[in-house]
């Protein structure tokens, strides 16, 4: 079988493949453009009756489980990254798979981590045929050079959960690892050594699988409570020693920006959406991570705590900083996707406004609206950006897998999309005349803020006309990338072979982008 | 200075947009370049065609260099090798960048000196994007923040980014080293259109004018003619004594700071932040400086994480008569601004008088008066001041008198 076939030019002008891994898949039409019709891919039946009347689903390791669950040649096996770099299950799945002689697997994580470096062994020999998800460190490392048997499949959180809805991706077993489970299969994230908040990117595997096995060392008699996963999904539950490590999967110290020009970057943004009026009595926002991403949420709360207004909810990736907000009253509600501190991990168990959220409320596709859309202001990084705002969130300049996508696209459908980047970093210019990889196109980019100025993307004649008075500093995205070149040089393009070895898929399911082997030099 | 290998620049951990160079010359099989470098991909050509313009510049036609990048840019690789290439041979010739467009503007005794930012000169990572945070001067320090088997590969980061970093409007500044190596360092910096020189640990007279000495040389030689200002640091018993000698040893001195941290050692006791040892030291270098109608600048706040004790130091600095300060970080640079700037109270009384002035010269009259009282010059004056500083910390617009 051919990796892909049938490239045809898609709607942001990029070569995309329409025959993937044997299966046919869309080119990017446009945003909002393809709504697939039918109706959605449906488990098997299942009937109470075949399983313990005592609810016990026990099962005493995870290879036994895999082989009841019928693991063999060409299935698709689920994860899920809310371990984040503390994952150990993910690794065993596939040592147990290899040790059983199977092969071809699918591997369809919601992000991969280094910790997975393991399975690169795996991919060699042909027990993982590939990845679909993202691919990150010596994993994407891996796949930028070809190394993989079959293409990669990048897809967003929002993008993971309709292709299970729509049987793009029809998952043979989940293994969710939790935190806290009880014997038939109800499991949380917020109680156990491993806590980690919540597991919603877990949520529609478990709903869609054809089998679903709960991984805890945190077992407790039924009821656990909260069941964030739902016991009547699940096959079987496995109690191990361990299921993750602490530290790496939450950070006990989450901290601002202590570098003085991603404050100055942080500061500006702030000053812009004040200026642009886009921060009100009730407004909302995403929350990123990241050290630029906390200082700006600081910056927010200044500014509302000043005018005396709330904000009605932020969305999250929770940690100490939304939480403190929200216990001090200036936020209503936390929208939490994933938790990154042990204070967000406290205040999903303690606080009714700190709500668990998954793929299905934030980013659905194929649901009856979702709120993405409904925050007013989303912070997000990139890579790279171009001269026509398009952005690049997975690989690098020099053409390398980098990051994944996570929720990225999916939060551009909030109102107005802030990218607060570095003008450069370490020589490298971050605005392009074209990105290596097109993640977004430029329509859904509102706004570029560097620490030597803010691009406003000319679709959006009503920020322009905002702030043209603020004495912000306001530039074209051309005079910021002359600016950049002016210090750095212009650099050159990334040594790709024509080759492609993984696809970008947009929210839809459909293709935008292809990324490209890397010539080694 | 002949040693076989010349090294210069940095690596390691935490280390960025640098680079190492290693530069060994060979009688024989000509050049031969090996390449490190995460941009490699990117800039990979652009770091090897500028390698082998200075290689070429200074007729090296056997070699082998090694270059461990780390995102330099150009006139930072270009110091290194440099740096690396006169450890080894002898020459007068220097490689210089295009110098940018910019660079070449003069500043005046009276420019606002608020804030001036130190930038330790052999660490070209902190340089690039100093002058965004918008201090009033950036210090490119070839003294103290400089370990002494760096200084010199350090003079030469020092004079490429006089020339070809972007200074955003800040006035380039260096602090030269004491004594007769900060002498050897002005031939550094005083062809490249350096503003402002720091004298560290002035304590006559003498040092002034050794400085001068070598500056006026230098200009004839290179045929300049701009202003190159001094800023003499005050920074022992000795140096506070003689601080009216040291503000008056000659014309070009635009400012006289005070380094606390050498100071209270000389003195042999501790700084604090409250600082009543330093009282007496701080009000002589205003005393002295007034008196020579130059700019009192204090010392540097080390507790770069504590903004709140920063903003009462420079009110307490702004209430003893300084008109500026040193910073460390560039997170100082606002606090600094904000605290020297006047109070709206001040702005406000000084619009008024302004106007009034304003209107007495319009109607030809001698007296100034301001409803029933009559207004002394030194008000006037100080009324000047006000307004002119309130328009530069931006508390007031500049066309305030047409939209008043």
């Amino acid at each position: 079988m051919k990796k892909y076939d049938k490239i045809v030019t898609n709607a942001v002008g990029r070569e995309v493949p329409t025959i993937i891994n044997g299966e046919e898949h869309i080119p990017f039409q446009g945003v909002g453009k393809y709504k697939p019709t039918g109706r959605k891919f449906a488990p098997r039946i299942s009937s109470c009756a075949d399983f313990p009347d005592d609810g016990n689903k026990q099962i005493n390791s995870l290879k036994e489980a895999l082989i009841k669950s019928g693991l063999k040649d060409g299935m698709t096996i689920s994860t899920h990254h809310h371990f984040r770099n503390g994952d150990l299950i993910a690794n065993q799945i596939f040592d147990i798979a290899h040790e059983l002689g199977v092969k071809n697997l699918r591997w369809y994580p919601s992000a991969s981590f280094p910790c997975q470096e393991h399975l690169i062994q795996y991919l060699e020999d042909g027990t993982i045929n590939r990845i679909e998800g993202s691919m990150n460190g010596p994993l994407g490392r891996f796949a930028s050079l070809g190394k993989m048997k079959g293409l990669g499949i990048l897809r967003s959180h929002g993008g993971r959960y309709q292709a299970i809805q729509d049987g793009e991706v029809q998952i043979d077993i989940a293994v969710i690892a939790a935190p806290t489970a009880d014997p038939f299969g109800n499991a949380n994230g917020v109680n156990g050594d491993a806590a980690c908040g919540l597991l919603g990117f877990a949520l529609g595997d478990s709903e869609y699988a054809d089998k679903v096995i709960v991984v805890t060392d945190n077992l407790v008699p039924f009821p656990a409570i909260p069941w964030q996963i739902h016991g009547n999904y699940v096959d079987y539950v496995v109690k191990v020693d361990k299921v993750g490590l602490p530290e790496k999967i939450v950070s006990g110290t989450t901290q601002i920006t202590k570098s003085p020009d991603r404050l100055l970057i942080a500061e500006i943004t702030a000053q812009f959406c004040e200026e642009a009026g886009l921060i009100y009595d009730g407004f909302s926002y995403q929350a990123g991570a990241g050290g630029t991403a906390l200082s700006i949420g600081n910056y927010f709360g200044d500014i509302l705590r000043k005018n005396n207004w709330k904000a009605s909810f932020i969305r999250a990736g929770s940690n100490k900083y939304p939480v403190k907000l929200l216990e001090d009253g200036i936020v209503k509600y936390i929208l939490d996707g994933q938790t990154f501190d042990l204070e967000g991990i406290r205040s999903m168990r303690e606080n009714p406004g700190h709500i668990n959220t998954s793929p299905f409320t934030s980013y659905n596709y194929h649901g009856k609206g979702n709120f993405a859309a409904m925050v007013d202001i989303v912070v997000l990084g990139a890579t790279e950006v171009d001269v026509n705002f398009n952005a690049n969130v997975v690989t690098h300049s020099d053409g390398y897998l980098l990051h994944g996508i996570g929720g990225w696209q999916n939060t551009l459908f909030g109102k107005t999309t802030i990218m607060p980047i570095p003008l450069f970093r370490d020589r490298i210019p971050v605005i392009r005349d074209e990105v290596t990889t097109i993640c977004a196109p430029g329509e859904m980019i509102d706004v570029v803020v560097t620490e030597r100025g803010i691009a406003i993307n000319p679709l959006r004649k009503d920020l322009i006309e905002k702030t043209k008075d603020s004495g912000l500093p306001i530039k074209t995205i051309q005079e910021l990338k002359a600016e950049a070149e002016a210090i750095c040089g212009v650099p050159e393009k990334p040594n790709l072979s024509d080759e492609i070895i993984a696809v970008i898929k947009w929210v839809d399911g459909t293709v935008i982008d292809s990324v490209r082997k890397v010539i080694e030099d | 200075m002949a040693s076989k290998i010349g090294t210069a620049g940095n690596k390691g951990k935490g280390i960025k947009s640098d680079c190492y160079v290693e530069f060994e010359p060979k009688p024989s099989g000509g050049i031969e370049i090996e390449i490190k470098s995460k941009v490699k991909t990117l800039f990979g050509k652009a770091i090897k065609e500028l390698a082998e313009k200075v290689l070429l510049h200074f007729e090296i036609k056997n070699v082998k260099l090694i270059i461990e990048d780390t995102g330099a840019v150009d006139f930072v690789l270009a110091a290194r090798i440099e740096a690396a290439i006169k450890q080894t041979i002898e020459t007068d010739k220097e490689f210089l960048l295009p110098q940018l467009e910019g660079n070449t503007n003069s500043t005046s005794k009276e420019t606002f000196r608020f804030s001036r930012l130190y930038l330790p000169g052999n660490s070209p990572k902190l340089m690039l994007n100093a002058g965004i945070h918008k201090p009033n001067g950036l210090i490119l320090d070839l003294e103290d923040a400089v370990a002494p088997t760096k200084k010199f590969e350090a003079s030469f980061v020092v004079r490429n980014a006089l020339r070809n970093l972007n200074f955003y409007g800040a006035e380039r500044m260096v602090r030269i080293n004491q004594g007769q190596k900060g002498i050897e360092d002005l031939a550094f910096i005083v062809p490249h259109n350096v503003n402002l020189i720091l004298i560290p640990k002035a304590e006559s007279a003498e040092d002034i004018l050794a400085v001068n000495k070598e500056i006026e040389r230098l200009k004839k030689v290179y045929n300049l003619n701009y202003n190159i200002w001094l800023m003499p640091i005050v920074e022992s018993a000795k140096g506070v004594i003689k601080a009216y000698e040291i503000a008056t040893a000659s014309n070009n001195i635009a400012a006289m700071a005070i380094g606390l941290e050498d100071y209270t050692a000389d003195l042999g006791t501790q700084r604090t932040t409250e600082g009543t040892e330093s009282f007496f030291a701080r009000s002589m270098v205003v005393n002295a400086s007034r008196a020579a109608g130059i700019q009192p600048i204090d010392s540097v706040f080390s507790d770069v994480g504590n903004m709140v004790a920063l903003a009462e130091n420079v009110q307490k600095s702004k209430g003893l008569g300084f008109d500026g300060m040193g910073c460390i970080h560039p997170r100082q640079i606002e606090v600094i601004h904000k605290n020297f700037a006047p109070k709206e109270k001040e702005i406000e009384k000084a619009k008024k008088i302004f106007l009034a002035f304003k209107d007495a010269e319009a109607k030809g009259l001698g007296v100034v008066s301001l409803g029933s009282k009559m207004i002394d010059a030194p008000v006037v004056k100080r009324a000047q001041n006000t307004i002119r500083t309130a328009i530069n910390t931006g508390k007031l617009d500049k066309n305030w008198v047409e939209n008043n």
